[in-house]
């Protein structure tokens, strides 16, 4: 079985070599989609033994993810698509708990919950916005997970061919949960770890984004 | 009085623009018949205003000048909306392009220092 990581990435050279050094023993290849960045992500990603991918401008992350997912299956032949964060949060141990379900053939999504064990250090107001968003992809969905903006999951190589992700930037997270639902892909949780360090809270999403991220969502879906 | 002057003036001058842009053909008939009925109309609104209260009794608002801004709001949100969507439409064109050149030139990982 070939399990391809594809992590999207915007200005991450502080991590990328490291967070992917940890990742290849774990898969058979890594997939870096470099977002536009203005720093050395490629190229840093590239040493570590990485594919990388270039959009020459930004294009935001569910951009980025369909780049790399498409390639990953199309060009690569991967039976299962992780996505993992470019910044260190998530940990490489839990790959194979992830990949796992496909695997055995229990399900065609795999998607990493930090709220189904105590292990992550979620801030309490980041807390509180993830469960208003949790709450809000469960209406539009209509699928009952416990975290929806984890950007740690596994697709089957199937899944990704049906899965269409229109919305380019933060949003993509509900799309995917309305694809699975759309499609009748079979998902399960499992939980994963969380860690957020000073640095992943200063340069990841702000809390005040998320009412950004609805805007998209909807704008996105009733132009699409 | 001053004011409808300076509106005919400033529709003559769109109007000249617009037909400028047909014959550089980066307007579409279609839309050039458009733009200049629209400015047209403008025109004679604003130099006989009269005219528009023959429209107004005739739909039933009170005054024609209500009558000329309700129909000026409905074509600005129904343009809004033609742009919303035509924007719409080039960001998905611009990721897809965006995509198709990055798989296009996609980097191979050095093999020899893996590990």
């Amino acid at each position: 079985m070939k399990v391809i990581a594809v992590i999207p990435a915007y200005n991450e050279e502080k991590n990328i070599e490291r967070v992917i050094r940890d990742l290849v023993p774990h898969v058979s290849e890594v997939v870096l989609v470099d977002d536009g960045s203005i720093d050395l992500t490629g190229e840093k990603a590239h040493r570590a033994g990485a594919w990388v991918l270039t959009h020459s401008i930004n294009r935001g992350q569910g951009a980025a993810l369909a780049t790399g997912m498409r390639f990953a299956v199309d060009n690569l032949n991967a039976d299962v698509v992780v996505n993992y964060d470019a910044d260190g949060q998530h940990s490489s141990e839990e790959i194979d708990g992830i990949v796992k379900p496909i695997m055995i053939g229990q399900a065609d999504v795999v998607l990493g919950s930090r709220f189904l064990n105590d292990n992550s250090n979620v801030p309490f107001f980041r807390g509180m916005v993830l469960k208003a968003g949790i709450l809000f992809s469960r209406i539009t969905s209509g699928l009952k997970v416990t975290d929806t903006h984890n950007g740690f999951r596994a697709f089957s190589g199937e899944a990704v061919q049906k899965i269409r992700i229109t919305q380019d930037r933060m949003a993509h997270a509900s799309e995917i949960l309305d694809e699975i639902s759309r499609n009748n892909l079979r998902y399960v949780e499992v939980p994963v770890t969380i860690r957020y360090t000073k640095e992943s809270m200063e340069k990841g999403q702000s809390s005040l984004n998320s009412v950004r991220i609805i805007w998209e969502y909807f704008s996105g879906k009733l132009f699409k | 009085m001053l004011i409808q002057i300076l509106l005919v003036a400033f529709s003559i001058f769109v109007l000249w623009r617009v037909f400028l842009r047909f014959r550089q053909k980066e307007l579409s008939l279609g839309w050039f018949i458009f733009w200049i009925i629209f400015w047209l109309a403008v025109i004679v609104v604003v130099a006989l205003p009269q005219t528009t209260e023959v429209v107004a009794s005739w739909l039933g608002v009170g005054r024609g000048v209500d009558v000329a801004i309700y129909v000026s709001i409905v074509i600005l949100f129904y343009l809004v909306f033609r742009m919303f969507i035509k924007i719409q439409k080039i960001e998905q064109n611009i990721t897809e392009l965006t995509r198709g050149k990055a798989i296009e030139e996609v980097k191979e990982p050095k093999d020899n220092e893996r590990e």
